[in-house]
């Protein structure tokens, strides 16, 4: 969005250059032109949002995924990555966000995973075990080689994540989010790893939620938003205010609360729910929680990942059984219904994943738009194909698909305009409460305000709307009531004119005190 | 600032771009042009070949299979398979013979002689009870749909070989004084000059294919098998859409078991053994991902008509029967490869804007092997 951030080539202290990288994804642009260096021997820091390409952007690095188009210049010399083994063959190796590692292995195996060390009969373990001890005492864990990475707790998973990436010897080291799951004196081990690499001359890239905690140990920041990379600064020269400042950015307008009606009766009430977490039971993703929404009234649920959104929406949608406390529609219980009915009471859900629970990938775009409302085009035994057409294309214009008709293939849509069919979809069943869990994603800002208006539209005629987003500016779009979740509890509760920084601070994002508790909770979404 | 519009207007022109081409027209018909070659080579090899007679004889050799596959391809659009139905169709037999000896109730010291219909009835039942205790496996208690059916393929074959002790029911004709006479009417009479067994797929053909375009019944199978979890979260009723597929394959098979053994006008327990890869088969020359989602009825016809006229045209021009177990595989093999063709340019679908850790699942898929990944594109 910014036409030229301001940019500095470093020839002499830069490892790697990465030079108008382009990324587009079917119609979605990940990356737009983006211009990044590595410095030798420092911590460089990227920041942004989800969503804004950060994770793209380390994965062309790496060589996981190639660019549409840019290059990547290596100590000056311009290098293409055909896989992420060639990549790290040339010294880049990368400690993914979600972990990649075979459970069923020992943390040995895993480490030297598809780089075993040679022996006389086979593979030298013997080695091969002497060298993850090492590694992990280097990284102060107490780890057995052969203890079988399933038996880890998640924190233990990460570390044999990162002493992997190190064992390899890279000249540069990647890691996207390596702390989320680690506690706060595992996080200080990992920091002085990262001061004795860089002070061996390794080049590190930092990814990290925890924007405290990434000022403590970044040389060098980054920051990029919607793709494009909005700033870079010494990081002696920024604080906490500078990076919310431009990882939010203030250039859009996504809307604002629709205004002019009073809003109905409560038409959403959420008592007390809890949803105990899929991995272990005694813990709750969603811990006694309560919320009413009326009709007409938009309300925005801000939160980090794992604060527990997902899981509420979708045991309010009733794919996930509550452990507790129960859900009225209109002031009837509906906990014991089941998802078809709920659609039939007016409640629908937009999942958070379009690709994997909003669409059906073999069928056309009609049939994705007239999936929920059947019932509605049935005359007798058999499917009114008239009626079908007049619902679909009065949905393509309602929410305003661009497709070349009913008929195309569902894949043929860019990301915007597939998402507007899930809830298209979700909309011809006339719904009292909508559901839509983080409705941007994934898609570009024009489709993110156009989805937007359509939601305020429909408030506006008395449908009751609740969003979820991990992006602060959504939050202060159309929302007339923000809610900010954290470890699956209601942390603050806003009107439409609270500021970013407050939201931001109510969820966590940018605290670094309770460290330990905070983030074994961070991933509970597993 | 450039990237608001050209994301719709990228992809639309290549699917009419395209439609016209030749290759993609062989491509898509490619089980029909098959079946054609199959018809002009066999005809030029052998001068029996080409008769109206023998097509309607090889049409009631396909009929048994057609009918197992339109009940397989509805199970494999659902995603699942069904292993049991060649076990189905023989027990089907064996207990229309045995219901057609006679069924002595000693409490009351009677026998009866069921009339044929009520038999037929009975026996459709069963193949629907099979097909629920299949369906209830898979949806309910969460049984991977090929361990489910393969067990009820021996669980049923076995239960076929302990009705009869291993023997052959022989005499299904009946008696005109107890009132069941008629069975063999299923295999050997003719409505048209065409033989029943071929009316009755061609009307289960028909309403197979009314239930898939026409009915919410067909819609919420289509959507399932394409991806089950929106059509759960759309409010379709993926569990008992499931079951119902086992269940229509159920009764398939009971059909096709009804019609063989009146055939045969015998009833033995091995009748049908490995007929569900052929029916497997018919489906996939058809055209159908065995991922679900993708096929239709017309198709599944095609590819059994093509298996049928390919064995049936290597028995007329006398190639052994090991050679044309070869022919049929290698047709398989090059369906499925002709399938993966198809498909593969489809299923390079858009995915969502990358760098957003908010899927774990799918970021994990696409991270944890990234060679993987490279090759599967």
């Amino acid at each position: 969005m910014n036409a030229a951030p301001e940019f500095e080539p470093a020839p002499g202290d830069t490892v790697l250059a990465a030079r108008h990288i382009v990324k587009t994804y079917g119609g979605t642009h990940a990356l737009k032109g983006v211009n990044f260096d590595i410095r030798r021997g420092k911590v460089t820091t990227l920041f942004g949002e989800n969503g804004a390409g950060k994770s793209t952007l380390m994965k062309i690095l790496s060589g996981v995924t190639t660019p549409t188009s840019g290059s990547i210049e290596l100590d000056g010399q311009s290098v293409t990555f055909s896989s992420a083994s060639d990549a790290r063959d040339r010294g880049i190796s990368i400690i993914h966000q979600e972990l990649s590692l075979a459970p069923n292995l020992s943390v040995r195996d895993n480490i030297f995973m598809g780089r075993e060390i040679p022996g006389a009969t086979g593979v030298d373990f013997a080695e091969e075990a002497r060298q993850t001890r090492l590694l992990m005492a280097d990284l102060e864990e107490d780890i057995d080689p052969l203890t079988l990475v399933q038996d880890l707790r998640l924190g233990q998973q990460q570390i044999v994540e990162i002493a992997r990436a190190l064992s390899v010897d890279s000249r540069i080291l990647i890691m996207d989010e390596p702390t989320s799951a680690l506690s706060a004196t595992e996080v200080e081990v990992l920091f002085r790893v990262i001061r004795d690499l860089t002070a061996r001359g390794v080049s590190i890239v930092y990814i990290s939620h925890h924007l405290e905690e990434a000022l403590q140990i970044t040389d060098h920041a980054v920051v990029l938003r919607d793709g494009a990379i909005t700033a870079t600064a010494n990081a002696r020269h920024i604080n906490l205010e500078w990076i919310v400042r431009n990882m939010v950015g203030e250039n859009f307008d996504l809307g604002s609360p629709p205004t002019g009606y009073a809003f109905g009766e409560v038409a959403l009430s959420v008592e007390d729910v809890s949803v105990a977490d899929a991995s272990s039971s005694e813990r709750s993703v969603v811990d006694r929680l309560s919320l009413d929404v009326r009709s007409g009234e938009i309300v925005c649920i801000y939160g980090l990942m794992g604060a527990g959104r997902t899981e509420l929406l979708e045991c309010i949608a009733g794919r996930l059984q509550p452990s507790g406390g129960r859900i009225l529609l209109g002031g009837k219980d509906i906990s014991r219904l089941g998802i078809a009915e709920r659609i039939a009471r007016g409640l629908v859900l937009v999942p958070e994943d379009r690709q994997r629970d909003g669409l059906v990938q073999t069928m056309s775009v009609g049939a994705n738009l007239s999936l929920a409302s059947i019932g509605s085009f049935v005359r007798g035994m058999l499917l009114s194909r008239s009626r079908e057409r007049l619902l679909v294309e009065a949905s393509i214009r309602d929410v305003h698909v661009k497709t070349a008709g009913g008929s195309a293939p569902i894949g043929s849509l860019s990301g915007g305009n597939q998402q507007k069919v899930v809830i298209g979809k979700m909309l011809t069943t006339n719904p009292k409460v909508m559901l839509l869990d983080e409705p941007s994603r994934g898609i570009d800002i024009g489709a993110k305000a156009e989805v937007f208006r359509l939601l305020s539209e429909r408030a506006a005629r008395g449908l009751a709307v609740v969003f979820s987003t991990s992006e602060v500016a959504e939050c202060l779009s159309i929302a007339h009531r923000i809610i900010v979740m954290h470890r699956g509890r209601i942390s603050a509760e806003f009107g439409g004119d609270a500021t970013k920084e407050e939201i931001m601070a109510a969820s966590g994002e940018a605290v670094v005190t309770d460290h330990e508790e905070h983030r074994s909770h961070h991933r509970d979404r597993r | 600032m450039t990237d608001a519009s050209p994301d719709r207007s990228r992809s639309r022109p290549r699917v009419s771009a395209d439609g016209f081409s030749l290759a993609k027209l062989l491509l898509e018909g490619r089980a029909f042009f098959a079946l054609i070659a199959i018809i002009i080579v066999f005809s030029l090899l052998s001068p029996y070949y080409f008769s109206v007679g023998n097509f309607l004889t090889m049409a009631s050799h396909v009929a048994i299979f057609g009918i197992l596959a339109v009940g397989m391809l509805l199970v494999i659009l659902n995603g699942g398979i069904d292993l049991s139905v060649g076990s189905t169709l023989g027990f089907s037999g064996v207990i229309a013979g045995f219901l057609m000896q006679g069924v002595q109730l000693t409490t009351f010291g009677v026998i009866l002689y069921p009339p044929v219909w009520v038999v037929a009835v009975l026996v459709c039942v069963l193949g629907a009870l099979v097909g629920l205790v299949n369906g209830v496996l898979i949806a309910w208690l969460k049984v991977p749909a090929f361990v489910a059916t393969l067990g009820m393929l021996y669980v049923v074959r076995g239960a076929a070989l302990l009705m009869t002790n291993g023997l052959t029911y022989n005499d299904l004709g009946g008696k005109p004084e107890l009132g069941n006479t008629g069975f063999e009417w299923l295999g050997f009479n003719r409505l048209l000059d065409i033989p029943i067994g071929v009316l009755v797929m061609a009307v289960i053909a028909i309403i197979g294919s009314i239930i898939l375009n026409r009915t919410a019944f067909g819609r919420w199978l289509y959507a399932s098998g394409g991806n089950e979890r929106a059509a759960e979260l759309s409010g379709v009723p993926v569990k008992q859409v499931q079951v119902s597929v086992y269940m229509l394959s159920g009764i398939c098979a009971a059909v096709a078991g009804l019609i063989l053994s009146s055939e045969l006008t015998s009833a033995g327990p091995t009748a049908g053994t490995s007929y569900e890869l052929t029916a497997i088969a018919a489906v996939v020359i058809g055209g159908a991902a065995l991922t679900g989602g993708r096929g239709n009825i017309r198709g599944t016809l095609v590819g059994a008509f093509v298996i049928g006229f390919l064995s049936d045209g290597l028995v007329i021009i006398g190639v052994s029967a090991y050679w044309q177990t070869v022919f049929t595989g290698a047709v398989i093999v090059l369906a499925v490869l002709l399938n993966a063709i198809q498909y593969r340019r489809r299923v390079k679908l858009p995915s969502p804007a990358g760098g957003s850790p908010t899927s774990p699942q799918k970021d994990k898929a696409t991270t944890a092997d990234p060679a993987l990944e490279k090759t599967a594109g």
